[in-house]
């Protein structure tokens, strides 16, 4: 197994990160025959933005979905905050790959779904959206319907209703590959200012390298067929500068090439 | 909305700094090329009858004049008051019917098990053959009317709402439960809204087959109503008159029909008024 010298360690599943929040033992998937994934360890430290990265068919976005609790898994068992997973939960929320937004419901309602679904009053819960609202970029679109949003708005609709049922950890379906390139790249600035401020912890799947680089703490590669953990890595990349500086850092530049010399075995 | 704001309008989709413009057309303008669309109809049918095609086809003008004439003398409304009364009770049980068990059938394998082949016979029956049969049980009172109405409504409404309600969108459902949202409101907040364009499609496409079922009714099995109406006006050579009936049905299934699609669009699906275009 390979290992980065200054900007990864290999993966250790004896020594647990402290400060888990999320703890991943012994998953295993199965659908009918097809085995998807097989012995995933993790450990997701709180605070920390992660991603699980790999190639189509490497089981990622079913791992995310497990920690969700929406797939159950066939073998072993996901906890939060120490708690098993068993089904969906006040202290997850997700953010999907195609938004999954109420076609029917303005911009408001949406960012509000979450608490609606919770019970929670009008004015209250339209009180705490707006502050969401505001908080992705998207004062003034309040009364507006999906439809009308391009798809960079519409996601950060989706990411406004996870962060307004302030849950601890955020899971992140691929949230930007129905968005065009420079949307996604202003998306990831903002995500990044995001997770210095809302202090949460961060799950995030994705299948561009660039992208798992530039925004993670930690980079968790899995291998595909079935998906199994391949490197854990953590890019030390100074962020407080601009984003354009990140982008042409030696490190940044390196471990993106590292992480593809050690996936290119795995495409076709 | 000139053509070069409308260009303008379609230019803004996509950009995120821009406010964007739903892209929807003035309703004045569409009013204007429905209107226009009748008048081109009423006129070929003007033509038409003066031609003449065939003296058993009236011109428009006079079949108007011969609707304006059973309007007047009462005979119209007397037609539509036993006309109506099996309508509305076999609509109003088909659509409850329809839609509640419609939805069962799309939430629990069971009842779709259950009731879906039944449905799926029903609307495979040729029902013109089958209404007459409702004389030997029921007679040809207001209940074998109501069930004719029934019979032909019914399994358009209910296999409609089943099928919406097994499609609804899979990613919505998943994001109603991963913000623990209970089975109630998942199907309260989620898969009936989701449903309810292609509900309210059966539905329209019941109502149109329920005034079907009481005019083939009245045509076959009792003479009474507006199918009466057309029958003897029919058999006494009255053709003006008989078009005029004719006439006056399609404009009130018409007219029905419109006004679910207003109730539809006004309660369910808030995004299609398109009052949002921003000048």
């Amino acid at each position: 197994m390979p290992s980065l010298d200054v900007a990864a360690r290999p993966f250790d599943p004896a020594v647990p990160a402290p400060e888990s929040i999320v703890s991943v033992r012994g998953i295993g998937k199965f659908y009918d025959a097809m085995e998807a994934l097989r012995g995933i360890d993790l450990d997701f430290p709180r605070g920390r933005l992660t991603t699980l990265l790999g190639p189509s068919g490497c089981g990622k976005t079913t791992l995310l979905k497990i920690i969700a609790g929406l797939i159950a898994p066939s073998a072993g068992e996901v906890r939060v905050n120490g708690r098993a997973v068993t089904r969906p939960g006040p202290e997850r929320a997700f953010v999907f790959q195609d938004f999954a937004l109420l076609p029917w419901a303005d911009v408001l309602r949406n960012v509000a779904f979450g608490l609606e679904l919770r019970g929670m009053g009008k004015s209250e819960r339209q009180a705490v959206a707006g502050k969401y609202i505001e908080e992705v970029g998207l004062s003034g679109f309040e009364s507006r319907y999906p439809h009308e949003l391009s798809g960079g708005m519409k996601q950060r609709v989706g990411l406004a209703r996870a962060l307004a049922v302030n849950a601890d950890v955020l899971l992140f379906d691929e949230p930007f590959s129905a968005v065009d390139e420079q949307n996604r790249r202003k998306f990831q600035e903002d995500l990044l200012r995001l997770v210095a401020i809302e202090r949460k912890t961060f799950i995030f799947v994705t299948h561009s390298i660039e992208e798992a680089v530039y925004i993670s703490d930690r980079i968790v590669l899995l291998s595909p067929r079935p998906g199994r953990l391949s490197q854990v890595i953590e890019p030390r990349i100074d962020r407080a500068g601009q984003p354009e500086t990140i982008r042409r850092d030696p490190l940044y530049l390196d471990t993106v090439e590292e992480i593809w010399q050690g996936l290119k075995r795995y495409v076709d | 909305m000139t053509r070069a704001s409308r260009n303008s309008a379609l230019s803004a989709i996509g950009d995120d700094a821009a406010p964007i413009l739903a892209i929807t057309r003035p309703p004045s303008r569409s009013w204007l090329w429905r209107l226009a669309s009748l008048v081109l109809f009423f006129l070929a049918w003007e033509i038409a009858g003066r031609a003449p095609i065939n003296p058993a086809f009236p011109p428009f003008s006079e079949t108007f004049a011969a609707l304006a004439g059973l309007a007047a003398d009462g005979s119209l409304f007397t037609a539509y008051r036993s006309t109506l009364q099996p309508l509305l009770l076999g609509l109003l049980v088909s659509a409850l019917a329809g839609v509640s068990l419609g939805v069962a059938m799309g939430l629990s394998r069971r009842a779709e098990w259950f009731l879906a082949p039944v449905f799926i016979v029903l609307q495979a029956a040729p029902m013109a053959a089958l209404v007459p049969l409702l004389t030997f049980v029921y007679g040809i009172g207001l209940t074998a009317k109501t069930l004719a109405v029934i019979m032909l409504a019914l399994p358009v409404i209910a296999l409609n709402g089943y099928k919406a309600v097994a499609n609804a969108n899979p990613s919505l459902v998943a994001m109603c439960r991963s913000f623990q949202g209970t089975r109630r409101q998942q199907i309260q907040k989620i898969i009936i809204p989701d449903a309810s364009p292609v509900i309210f499609a059966g539905l329209r496409l019941g109502v149109a087959a329920g005034f079907i079922g009481v005019i083939l009714a009245e045509l076959l099995i009792t003479p009474t109503g507006i199918g009466d109406l057309i029958t003897y006006h029919r058999s006494v050579a009255n053709y003006a008159e008989m078009y005029a009936a004719i006439v006056s049905i399609i404009l009130l299934s018409s007219l029905t029909l419109a006004g679910l699609e207003a109730f539809e669009t006004r309660v369910l699906r808030p995004e299609k008024r398109g009052g949002h275009a921003i000048a």
